[in-house]
């Protein structure tokens, strides 16, 4: 067994571009079900529309990189809007189903031959980030003991993570601003906030708003870190990976995504490379190679289970706070 | 803060072996499927039988290509290869891809390939052999897997359509088209409709918007597979066999999962998110026993259509349909005329006057569970009849189940009939106009627009959405 390998893979996964992208999309989930109590199911939706609305201004329209990033900040606004609207007025589980069946029209759309000439098919759209690496002021990648990054990698990382703790940032503002008072008084009871005059269907919007964007910003590193959006990218498996994360970090806590995604990749990859030895070893025999990836999926699966039966409050999280059955 | 991580800690430690439990109940039957069917190519193979040339008969995947009119079609050219490794009789293991094969059909249409040994092989037909004018109906289906038996034979055979590029209905007229499409488009709602019955009988009855329901429905179609082409039972016996193991297990699944959340108080939000770690873990489990995939029935496959009037339909797709029909006519006779069915509707009204009155609630719901999960195996056997059987197909129709529920009125079985069949017909109907890609994008469309004006479905009441 080369432990030292395993642990630098998943050290370096655990604070790489995969963990900050998780990171955003749960922070941008945290606002909507850890503080709202709205079941945004289609956070894939958002990551999506900014990652596709960077790379097709980049790449069909040739604008500067900046224009992509409004773009893409102002397609996610959009999204929200269309979502919010009509479900808002609705129980939670519906805009659960109506989030879910959007993020898939988009991901349907943007996959379609039809649209082949601006979202690039199957295929996606390919190298768009040079402008994003111009700027990159490293000149070397990183080798820090059992951490490797490449200089581009670097580069995504330390934009990445900046992003990350600004989102916090704001979270951590807005969430003891009196307006996250009304955000988590309507988590616990709407009808309550209601009766006392404020507006809970503006609120609710003005919610999935930000954290429509806060995702979104995960979309953008998702497209630079990777220099290429395919629409399979922002399946269904993205938002549960994201709800995984928030729950297990600590819903409707400032850190709490940040910290899921950490654990969550570093545990992800931690398992992937153990078991992908213990099975080259022989150790154990009745998985192929080929099957370790889907091992970590039950792993995961079971995992949202049990931490949703015996600790939703995930790590951080404080259990007489979060009422999780906010509607 | 660390005595806070240790109880979580124990807590998980504790949680893990409990729910390997379920889950191993749960995935018992796709379990059982995949090392059967390892099981039997090598222990058949090592039989003193394969020793003596004699006493085997062969081995082979054969078919027949057939035009749109069920006339032969010769010279038709097909590969066959090895998808998995395969042992021969003489004991030497071939890898996968390294057997190969061609053939032409002959003047019949009839084409043979004998194989070195049992064992999952593809079959691939050129396209380009076929007369001018003929297509295949699906173009993407022109290879497909096969499992065959040692000592059997397997059938491929590959439907047929008028058209260059298949899409049978090119070159028709309009109305033609539109009679076709909704015909096509009633079998999928009613294929749907099986599937919502339980998700709706559910959520109505405990409150549960079930994300792994999917799951019940790729369960019914992998056991039929399991017990069709590993097990070897007759079709129609092996598809009534795996609806009631699937509803059995449905109603294990309840008791072992759902029914102690419910015990313990866990929300309807907290259980959404559970049913999306379960279905995750399924889907999983599913990949890992049955493979990535699509596979055909051996009974049934691209079966020949039959003409009536301008419609085109397979005789599999009419048995299909009627006996959609009849269970959704025993489940309305159910909720209607029997004991527990009405019990059931009442509990969906209110579970406490219910339960004040007199009706046993858990073993109501779990009866639903049950039916629900039997009904959801018979949407999977059938989808499976025309698309194949894989890992993720409940997956892929859970939005349109949800669309059809929703559509309905979430909770209210009939709606959820009534529901399912718009949804279908207008999926198949919709590509005379968007490119049939986006059919799905139309009817998950519609859903986001029926909920702006009757957000409480066709057949909901006003109070239930809250």
């Amino acid at each position: 067994m080369d432990w030292g390998n395993i642990l630098g893979q998943s050290i370096t996964q655990g604070l790489g571009v995969l963990a900050v992208i998780y990171a955003l999309a749960a922070i941008g989930l945290n606002v909507h079900f850890g503080y709202t109590g709205l079941l945004n199911f289609g956070q894939a939706g958002f990551l999506a529309v900014a990652a596709y609305g960077l790379a097709v201004t980049i790449v069909v329209l040739e604008l500067p990189l900046f224009v992509g990033v409004v773009i893409g900040l102002l397609a996610a606004v959009a999204l929200a809007l269309l979502l919010g609207i009509p479900t808002l007025r609705l129980r939670a589980d519906y805009l659960a189903i109506v989030t879910i069946a959007a993020a898939e029209i988009i991901r349907l759309l943007v996959r379609s031959v039809t649209l082949r000439d601006i979202f690039g098919g199957s295929d996606g759209i390919n190298a768009f980030a040079n402008e994003f690496f111009s700027y990159s002021p490293f000149s070397a990648g990183l080798e820090l003991g059992p951490v490797r990054l490449s200089q581009n990698d670097l580069w995504v990382v330390v934009v990445g993570w900046t992003l990350v703790a600004l989102s916090c940032l704001l979270v951590w503002l807005l969430m003891r601003s009196p307006w996250g008072r009304v955000i988590k008084a309507i988590r616990e009871d709407e009808d309550a906030v209601r009766s006392l005059g404020k507006n809970v269907y503006f609120y609710k919007m003005q919610a999935l708003i930000i954290g429509g964007v806060l995702g979104s910003l995960g979309g953008f590193i998702f497209a630079v870190g990777f220099q290429s959006v395919q629409p399979d990218s922002y399946a269904t498996d993205l938002t549960f990976f994201a709800y995984a994360v928030l729950i297990l970090g600590g819903a409707g806590r400032v850190m709490g995504p940040v910290l899921g995604a950490v654990v969550f990749w570093f545990l992800l990859v931690f398992i992937d490379g153990t078991l992908a030895q213990l099975v080259q070893n022989g150790t154990i025999t009745f998985i192929r190679t080929d099957q370790v990836g889907q091992v970590r999926y039950w792993i995961l699966g079971l995992s949202l289970m049990l931490l949703m039966i015996y600790r939703p409050q995930g790590i951080l999280g404080d259990k007489k706070e979060l009422a999780l059955d906010a509607r | 803060m660390r005595p806070r991580v240790a109880s979580w800690l124990a807590a998980m430690a504790a949680a893990v072996l409990m729910l390997l439990g379920i889950g191993g109940v749960a995935a018992a039957a796709p379990a059982a499927g995949a090392s059967g069917q390892v099981g039997g190519v090598s222990s058949l193979a090592d039989t003193p039988l394969a020793d003596d040339d004699s006493a085997v008969a062969a081995t082979e995947v054969k078919g027949v290509v057939t035009d749109p009119n069920r006339e032969p079609i010769a010279a038709v050219q097909l590969d066959v290869t090895n998808s998995e490794d395969v042992t021969d009789p003489s004991g030497t293991v071939i890898p996968a891809g390294e057997f190969t094969a061609t053939v032409e059909t002959k003047d019949d249409g009839t084409w043979a390939v004998p194989l070195p040994g049992g064992g999952r092989y593809s079959v691939t037909i050129d396209t380009g052999t076929l007369p001018e004018g003929i297509g295949l109906a699906d173009p993407d289906q022109d290879t497909r897997t096969v499992n065959v038996l040692p000592e059997k034979s397997g059938t491929v055979l590959f439907r047929t359509a008028d058209g260059e590029n298949g899409g049978g209905t090119a070159g028709r007229s309009t109305l033609d088209r539109a009679l076709q499409l909704t015909v096509d488009g009633l079998l999928f709602g009613l294929t749907i409709a099986l599937a919502a019955i339980g998700l709706s009988l559910i959520f109505g009855t405990t409150g549960l918007t079930n994300f792994s329901h999917g799951e019940l429905v790729t369960l019914g179609a992998l056991t039929t597979y399991f017990f069709s082409s590993i097990v070897g039972l007759p079709f129609v016996l092996a598809a009534a066999v795996a609806v009631l193991v699937c509803g059995l297990l449905g109603g294990v699944q309840d008791k072992a999962l759902w029914g102690r959340l419910r015990k313990r108080g866990t929300g309807v939000i907290a259980m959404l998110v559970v049913s999306i770690g379960f279905g995750i873990l399924l889907r999983y489990v599913y990949l890992f026993f049955f493979g990535g995939n699509t596979r055909q029935f051996n009974a049934y496959a691209g079966q020949a259509g039959i003409q009536l009037g301008p419609v085109l339909v397979t005789p599999k797709s009419m048995v299909a349909a009627v006996v959609a029909v009849a269970f959704l006519l025993a489940t309305a006779f159910w909720l209607l005329r029997t004991r527990s069915g009405k019990a059931s509707r009442a509990i969906s009204d209110n579970p406490a006057l219910a339960s004040a009155s007199g009706i046993d609630v858990e073993r109501v719901i779990n009866r639903v569970w049950i039916y629900g999960a039997g009904l959801a195996a018979l949407a999977g056997i059938i989808y499976s009849l025309n698309n194949g059987v894989n890992w993720f197909q409940g997956f892929q129709i859970l939005l349109l189940t949800f669309a059809g529920v929703t559509l309905g009125g979430l909770g209210t079985a009939f709606g959820a009939i009534v529901g399912s069949l718009i949804v279908g017909v207008m999926i198949q109907v919709s590509t005379l106009v968007v490119p049939p890609e986006l059919k799905n994008v139309g009817a998950l469309l519609i859903l986001i627009i029926i909920l702006l004006i009757r957000p409480q479905g066709i057949l909901g009441r006003r109070e239930r959405v809250g």
